[in-house]
């Protein structure tokens, strides 16, 4: 034992590591401090000032789309600008998501359909999308797309009188509530409708486990909640109404308006999104073991049925961990969006408020703060549900 | 161990902050052998590439100027497109050397970015070009529109300021380069794109159809726009200053690049003597050679060489302008050359 204290500190692994673990973390921060020191004195010699302060001051320009924060010319602040970007940011995020991930499983799911021109159609899809560039695609559906193919706010098209779409967005009826007891009444409806089909589903899954026997609960409980709604609406004598969209001089006005860049964004990260997301999910379906297949098959389980209780839930532990890769992509992506117009972090907030204030260091840092931000609550979130979804065993 | 840290911190901060220090551009060009300039590369009549690749324009005519008067060879010169956002930062971190990018002069860019304006080459002003199809006859019948701007200039605040100030409203469709406000209002995403009407005059002639759209009467802002350079190094802000004032001078006294060669032989003139460097010491006081300012005009002619070659080709006319010379009416008045 004596002997074996005996070697040389040089050799041993234990000081070895302990001092590399040492040294290299204090280069780290040795080099960062020097970094932001540098920073700091360059700006200071250059005459630049730098500081928070500009949070505070009036933003000096308009801002167009801003759905659930206000923004009004001459009273809203910096800061406001900030809440509008990543509120912008966040609401083009989880549009995009929504619609690839939907649109990702089908088309995944197509690619390995028997028949020759379903999967084929998937394949080209795919490899068509996923090999065009993003910014390519944005603008190509905002100018060659839209803009071109959509009329003048006098042309509008339209529906039922209510809805219209142009080239500047689409108009939506605003819901203005002049009833506050009886809308409550009619909310209240609506979500004892929900917990309703939520019970109905419960007894039906129960039943099923017992006698085999099968009750579409998801129908009855969804027609459940639109003829009660219905209902309440009538019985309430109507406590909603809706504010029209109105042709002004120049534009619409009144109602709920979705300006184009945001459809043009929204389709564009979507699609390019969905087509890795595909991928994922064809990978995800061939890993499962054929022999699962096969057995539910023997069991007589309609195609359908079988992808939906069997293969799905199994891939899904295999779908999932790239997909939160391409969450967080679609929502860097959305950074792209200056090229259209849409009003999001980095076009308003790291482009006009950078610009008009000149505080370069401190907004792009604020900007990689919001971005890191979301990214990891992404992660987290879904990380949650991937343990949720992971097998306990194999 | 705390010693040593700030000892070598100290002295990296001092390897690193004299590779970027700001004094001496002069040295740096000379060695670096071109002028780095920084420009828009997409405004026609101020800095665009014409048919052979060559960047025209009186922004553009800034550098070569520059880099005449330095190197005697207006070929020395780096083009650097920068769109709106990254101008300020590209000058202050010392990628380029001068700023000529149709850039207003203001109060907060001149006293908090750390950058010094110099002259102006173009006085500019604010308007608005609106479709013929919607019969506006003036800016004041703008109440609700949809306005089309490059985001991040001094034209997205003036808009804001107008309209707050006639109690009007407007939303705003901000894209990130000139060109793209264009596509955007050729295809109907705003009824008014705003800008300098200098350039509205230009993107008006790259529109699928020029005359389907017109520019309204009001000015709206004063836009004096002209060369930027860094703060903190008084001798080169005097070299771009004092060459465009030598263009202007040039003007004044009627040297021009047919004449400048027999002017230089034989003016009796003190004035143009000094200008063309046979009399006097400017060359050396700005620390360049004598013929400083005789290769500068040779170069891009006398400023109303420029404004006939790059401007008027865009239907701005001159005489009576405000871009005019003070002698004529205008308000272009550079120091005297002695």
């Amino acid at each position: 034992m004596a002997e074996k204290s005996k070697i040389p500190l040089h050799r041993d692994p234990f000081v070895r590591s302990l001092i590399v673990q040492l040294t290299i973390p204090a280069l780290l921060i040795w080099g960062l401090y020097i970094m932001f020191q540098n920073t700091v004195e360059n700006l200071a010699r250059g005459g630049i000032k730098t500081s928070f302060d500009f949070l505070g001051e009036v933003a000096p320009f308009a801002i167009g789309f801003s759905p659930f924060w206000t923004f009004e010319l001459g009273k809203s602040t910096y800061l406001d600008v900030f809440i509008i970007g990543i509120q912008n940011t966040i609401l083009v995020a989880v549009l995009g998501i929504i619609a690839a991930t939907t649109l990702g499983f089908i088309i995944g799911v197509m690619r390995l359909s028997p028949n020759w021109l379903v999967s084929r159609f998937a394949l080209v899809f795919i490899e068509t999308l996923r090999n065009i560039p993003l910014l390519l695609q944005i603008l190509f559906w905002n100018f060659a797309i839209f803009l071109a193919f959509l009329p003048g706010p006098r042309q509008s098209l339209e529906f039922l009188n209510s809805i219209f779409l142009n080239g500047r967005g689409l108009y939506l009826p605003k819901p203005v509530v002049n009833d506050w007891s009886g809308f409550w009444v009619v909310l209240g409806v609506f979500i004892a409708g929900i917990v309703g089909t939520i019970i109905l589903r419960r007894w039906a899954k129960q039943r099923q486990d017992e006698t085999g026997k099968l009750f579409p609960a998801r129908l009855v409980g969804l027609g459940g909640i639109i003829l009660l709604t219905l209902l309440a609406l009538l019985v309430t004598g109507g406590p909603i109404s809706f504010e029209l969209p109105a042709l002004q001089r120049f534009n619409f006005e009144g109602g709920i308006e979705l300006p184009l860049p945001l459809f043009s964004l929204w389709f564009a990260l979507s699609l390019y999104t969905s087509a890795f997301i595909a991928e994922n999910v064809r990978g995800g379906i061939q890993s499962v073991s054929k022999g699962q297949t096969e057995a539910s098959e023997a069991l007589g389980l309609p195609r359908g049925l079988m992808m939906q209780k069997i293969i799905i839930p199994q891939a899904m532990r295999v779908i999932i961990p790239p997909t939160i890769s391409q969450f967080l992509n679609l929502t860097k992506n959305s950074s792209l969006a200056v090229a259209v117009a849409f009003e999001e972090t980095v076009a308003i907030f790291a482009g006009i408020a950078l610009n008009q204030t000149g505080q370069a260091v401190t907004i792009i840092f604020m900007t990689m703060a919001v971005y890191i931000t979301l990214s990891l609550l992404t992660s987290l979130i879904l990380n949650i549900y991937n343990r949720r979804v992971q097998l306990v065993e194999r | 161990m705390q010693k040593i840290v700030t000892l070598a911190a100290a002295s990296a901060l001092l390897v690193l902050s004299t590779a970027a220090g700001h004094a001496g551009t002069l040295d740096n060009v000379k060695s670096a052998g071109v002028v780095k300039c920084g420009i828009s590369g997409s405004v026609p009549g101020f800095s665009a590439p014409d048919d052979k690749g060559a960047m025209q324009g009186i922004d553009a005519d800034i550098c070569y100027a520059v880099a005449a008067a330095i190197f005697g060879d207006k070929s020395k010169v780096k083009f650097i497109a920068l769109t709106a956002k990254e101008r300020f930062t590209a000058l202050s971190s010392g990628e380029i050397d001068i700023l000529p990018r149709n850039t207003t002069h203001t109060l907060h860019r001149d006293a908090a970015l750390g950058i010094d304006f110099t002259y102006y080459n173009y006085i500019d002003g604010q308007g608005f070009m609106v479709k013929n199809s919607l019969g506006v006859k003036s800016a004041k019948e703008l109440d609700g529109a949809k306005i089309c701007i490059q985001a991040g200039t001094t034209t997205e605040l003036n808009l804001a300021d107008y309209f707050r100030t006639n109690g009007m409203k407007y939303t705003p469709v901000g894209y990130d380069t000139s060109a793209q406000t264009r596509e955007g209002f050729d295809g109907g995403s705003c009824d008014v794109l705003t800008s300098d009407k200098s350039q509205l005059a230009a993107l008006r002639t790259e529109l699928k159809d020029p005359s389907s759209a017109s520019i309204l009467p009001e000015t709206v802002s004063k836009e004096p726009l002209g060369p930027v350079v860094r703060q903190g190094d008084d001798q080169w802000g005097d070299i771009v200053r004092w060459t465009l004032y030598a263009l202007i001078n040039a003007e004044e006294l009627g040297i021009d690049t047919t004449n400048i060669d027999e002017l230089k032989k034989s003016s009796t003139n003190p004035g143009i003597k000094r200008i063309v460097g046979t009399e006097g010491t400017m060359g050396k006081d700005l620390g360049l050679g004598a013929d400083w300012a005789y290769n500068a005009i040779k170069a891009v002619g006398n400023y109303g060489e420029m404004y006939k070659k790059h401007i008027e080709p865009l239907g701005l006319a001159r005489a009576g302008s405000v871009n005019d010379l003070w002698t004529r009416g205008g308000i272009l008045y550079a120091p005297p050359i002695r």
